[in-house]
């Protein structure tokens, strides 16, 4: 099959960037989204081109790297990630735009390539129990409910990918923070330092630049491990509980 | 002529010479201890943030060190610890089913086909059980059951049910774990994290590892770091096989150039390729994807009896399909070793019998599984894993059987460490896949976890005491002429990447050099492929280093000269991944040499001239050293599966 692709190029942080129009053929069907960016990769090159920068690694859906907008959806048009949408989503002929996350919080560093950086510092300003090696007491110690251990692991899968905040029309990054707070919440191991988390977390989305919630539900939608909407309900329970216990 | 020399023998390990159960007491003992008040005074490089490398920077911060500490990826949550699915060995006995210390131990040794260390296999056991409670107390979210306990399952290889897990996703839930605690060390102020930085040379001042030379990715500024000590946690080989389940990222850049600066590098021809993964669906394939092992509990495997047919697998009688596993290895049928299920898989391919496209795949059939149980049984049990298999091949394996093919997952060889994880460069430490020293020639289901977890954790933040309590480290100037040499080299051997200017692109290598290691050193080797290959290789590096072409510049993010740069280094690994192939004139674990196997097609072991690790030291030719192993508590055997 065959694709025009129109890809985002951007040289640097600083310089302006367009959108570059690409056809790209002797594709499959069985090859996913960054297989033919591979193909397109691969010409640019034989022809003296620069290929087109993007992130990947390990290409299973799980890592988190990987994350473009495909015809202004997050991840495109199925819900998983690029590297698991495979091109018999497309039909021969098919005119593709490919984008990079758009998000105050992402700024561009190259073509596809953005600074998910902050996200990282959202969880080193809480998203953590304080347990130090050694410390630990028997894994039996604290039995813990199944259901509150299945809820938790839900939104522990979150892959960090940053869809959510792409998706959302003001650039929240309520559903990554949200995922967090209720994976730990929910198990017994996170009470001690339940309230100062939800606070710090929030704090540092809000200082990172990420827009605020108005419940639209696009995270929802493009996320490609099935994050609950009903997590940022509880991050706001969290944070309302909190800031009235005043703590922080 | 001869590919390599002789060295001298490697003699001790520095395990302490007590009974086996109490030598790691015995060393915690001894090594030397550092006032928690000096500790800030050291600073602590470590490279990698998996689950050894993430664990390992959060431990020795915890401690009070001053942590450095690197990853390529974007964020350390990104490492490909990620990716492991079916779970973590522990001998909590929990199940009650007769599990300990001495039976993991024991296990590990046996599925390992005896070829590694028993003080370090019997240390790996002992911290296993802590590492369940330490994941638990950060709030990684296990299986469990309605009691509110933790779940096990069972694993091949194994008879008691020691697997603790997290849906598909273990590596991904003990990541994340070790993540956050890395991730309050850094808000802390305890690390210093680098990301999308790669480590590109290793510094060594007084023959002690004292740096590194690294690359900022976004800027392409040559930076170097100096510590006290460099830990190295940058994961295995196996992207030298171009193909294979590891991330595209993944790369041996760091373990080869602390091999080139002297650290010996042990038994790099041990390398493991799992049974079942999907095969590739054509030229643009770029990766490979696992499908976990426990599926071989249910799912059947067979390939039609006769040659070219090429009905739908449905319309296939009974009587038409050859369960060669079954067949072949009556009492362990689907579930033998992978290294035992791989080879048949190849067997059977061989002889023209493969189904799907190339003929390289057979068939894990269901259908059984599904009659007997019902949809929804396999669906609790499995749903995750045919979903992604659904999603790769556009094939419904509830109704038509999976195809599946073997490829490269895990190296066991890497860097050479003694019982302190320490190789043979003072100061540089080496945990995880990158090291060689817990699974011998072939690694258990559910063990990667565990190893890499136990040093990080538990083995290197007591051993990497000794070493900075007990040793005299002067301050290194960044002006050393040691340092700027280094940094020079680093330079120079990207600006002569970029200048070639050829007409292949480094993609192409790679794949060449791939099917070449594939074909020549993959699942069965034989000397005269082990030639051909050997013979090829140099010319193939020549061409790479005369034709490779890289767009764009050194001091801007390139993703092709990222590339260039670590397959540069696996045309060097080849090489000596071959030599080691060729120098085992024995066939084990996932090792197997056609010379070397019974009248039934068996692997055939050889103890009195094989029960070694070979450790080969940096030259113009390659030096080997020997390290003996001895077996005090697990006697060696022949493996029977039939």
């Amino acid at each position: 099959m065959k694709l025009t692709v129109r890809i985002w190029r951007q040289a640097g942080p600083a310089t302006e960037g367009r959108l570059v129009s690409y056809p790209v053929d002797d594709l499959s069907p069985d090859m996913s989204f960054l297989e033919m960016l591979d193909v397109l990769n691969q010409e640019l090159i034989a022809n003296g081109e620069e290929p087109v920068a993007f992130d990947h690694d390990c290409r299973e859906g799980i890592c988190g790297s990987c994350g473009v907008v495909i015809n202004g959806q997050a991840h495109g048009p199925e819900r998983t990630t690029s590297c698991q949408l495979h091109l018999r989503s497309f039909s021969d002929g098919d005119v593709v735009d490919v984008e990079p996350w758009r998000a105050k919080g992402f700024p561009v560093i190259k073509d596809l390539v953005v600074d998910r950086s902050a996200l990282d510092r959202i969880v080193q300003a809480g998203g953590y129990v304080s347990a130090p090696t050694g410390s630990a007491p028997d894994a039996h110690a604290t039995p813990v409910p199944k259901p509150d251990a299945d809820l938790a692991f839900d939104n522990a899968t979150c892959i960090g990918c940053g869809a959510c905040v792409a998706a959302c029309p003001n650039g929240s990054a309520m559903l990554f923070t949200a995922a967090k707070v209720t994976h730990l919440s929910l198990l017994p191991q996170g009470q001690p330092e339940r309230a100062q988390r939800v606070l710090d977390m929030v704090d540092t989305m809000d200082a990172e630049g990420f827009g605020g919630c108005t419940n639209t539900g696009e995270c929802v939608a493009s996320c490609p491990k099935g994050i609950p909407f009903a997590s940022i309900a509880s991050l706001n329970r969290e944070f309302r509980k909190a800031s009235r216990s005043g703590r922080g | 002529m001869t590919d390599y020399l002789t060295g001298d023998p490697i003699a001790d390990t520095k395990a302490p010479a007590v009974p086996l159960e109490n030598r790691w007491d015995e060393r915690k003992f001894t090594a030397k201890l550092v006032n928690p008040a000096n500790r800030r005074k050291h600073r602590v490089i470590v490279v990698g943030t998996g689950l050894a490398g993430g664990s390992a920077g959060a431990t020795l911060a915890e401690q009070g060190y001053h942590v450095v500490q690197f990853c390529f990826q974007d964020s350390p949550r990104r490492a490909h610890s990620v990716a492991a699915q079916g779970g973590i060995n522990a001998a909590k006995n929990y199940r009650n089913d007769g599990d300990s210390v001495y039976r993991l131990f024991y296990d590990t040794v046996k599925g390992g086909d005896f070829r590694s260390r028993e003080s370090n296999v019997y240390r790996l056991a002992q911290v296993s059980a802590q590492i369940i409670d330490q994941a638990v107390a950060q709030g990684v979210p296990f299986a469990r059951e309605y009691g509110g306990l933790l779940d096990t399952r069972s694993f091949g290889g194994v008879q008691v049910q020691r697997t603790f897990y997290a849906r598909g996703q273990t590596g991904q839930q003990l990541l994340i774990g070790a993540y956050q605690a890395l991730s309050r060390q850094i808000d802390a102020g305890n690390v210093e994290l680098h990301p999308r930085t790669e480590m590109l040379d290793l510094v060594v001042v007084d023959g002690r590892a004292r740096g590194i030379v690294a690359r900022d990715l976004v800027t392409g500024e040559i930076e170097t770091h100096l510590a006290d000590a460099v830990v190295l946690a940058t994961g295995g080989y196996g992207n030298v096989f171009y193909l294979s389940t590891n991330a595209k990222g993944s790369n041996a850049t760091a373990i080869w150039r602390a091999h080139k600066r002297g650290a010996y590098f042990a038994n790099p021809c041990f390398t493991q390729i799992h049974p079942t993964c999907i095969p590739r669906s054509g030229e643009h394939q770029s990766k490979l994807t696992l499908m976990s092992e426990s599926l071989r509990n249910d799912g059947r495997i067979w390939v039609p009896k006769v040659k070219g047919d090429t009905r739908p697998p449905e319309e296939i009688p009974e009587d038409e399909r050859d369960y060669y596993l079954e067949r072949l290895y009556p009492s362990f049928g689907n579930l033998v070793p992978r290294d035992i299920a791989s080879r048949a898989a190849k067997n059977v391919c061989d002889a023209g019998l493969g189904v799907g496209p190339g003929g390289l795949g057979v068939y894990l059939d269901f259908a059984d599984a599904i009659e007997r149980m019902g949809r929804p049984a396999i669906e609790a049990r499995y749903g995750n894993l045919f979903d992604m298999y659904q999603r790769i091949t556009a094939e419904d394996p509830y109704r038509t059987p999976m195809r599946i093919y073997p490829a490269i997952h895990y190296t066991m060889g890497g860097l050479w460490v003694d019982y302190d994880l320490q190789s043979t460069v003072p100061g540089l430490f080496v945990i995880g896949e990158a090291n060689f020293s817990d699974h011998g020639a072939n690694r258990l289901g559910a063990s990667a976890l565990m190893q890499g977890l136990a040093d990080g954790y538990f083995v290197l933040p007591a051993t990497l005491n000794d070493y900075l309590g007990g040793t005299r480290l002067d301050e290194v100037s960044p002006r050393h002429d040691e340092v700027t040499r280094v940094e020079t080299e680093v330079r120079e051997r990207i600006s002569r990447l970029l200048s070639v200017r050829g007409t292949r692109s480094v993609d192409s290598f790679h794949r060449e050099l791939g099917l070449l290691m594939w074909d020549h050193c993959g699942m069965s080797r034989s000397r005269e492929g082990l030639r051909k290959a050997l013979d090829r290789i140099p010319g193939l590096r020549a061409e790479f280093w005369r034709d490779v072409r890289i767009p764009g510049g050194a001091a801007e993010l390139n993703q092709e000269l990222e590339k260039a740069n670590r397959v540069a280094d696996f045309l060097e690994l080849a090489e000596l991944l071959l030599i080691d192939a060729l120098a085992r004139e024995e066939s084990c674990g996932g090792h197997f040499r056609e010379e070397h196997q019974t009248a039934d097609g068996e692997a055939r072991r050889d103890d009195e001239h094989f029960s070694y690790v070979a450790a080969w030291e940096y030259g113009e030719k390659p030096v080997l050293h020997r390290e003996d192993l001895s077996f005090e508590h697990v006697h060696p055997t022949q493996r029977s599966y039939t």
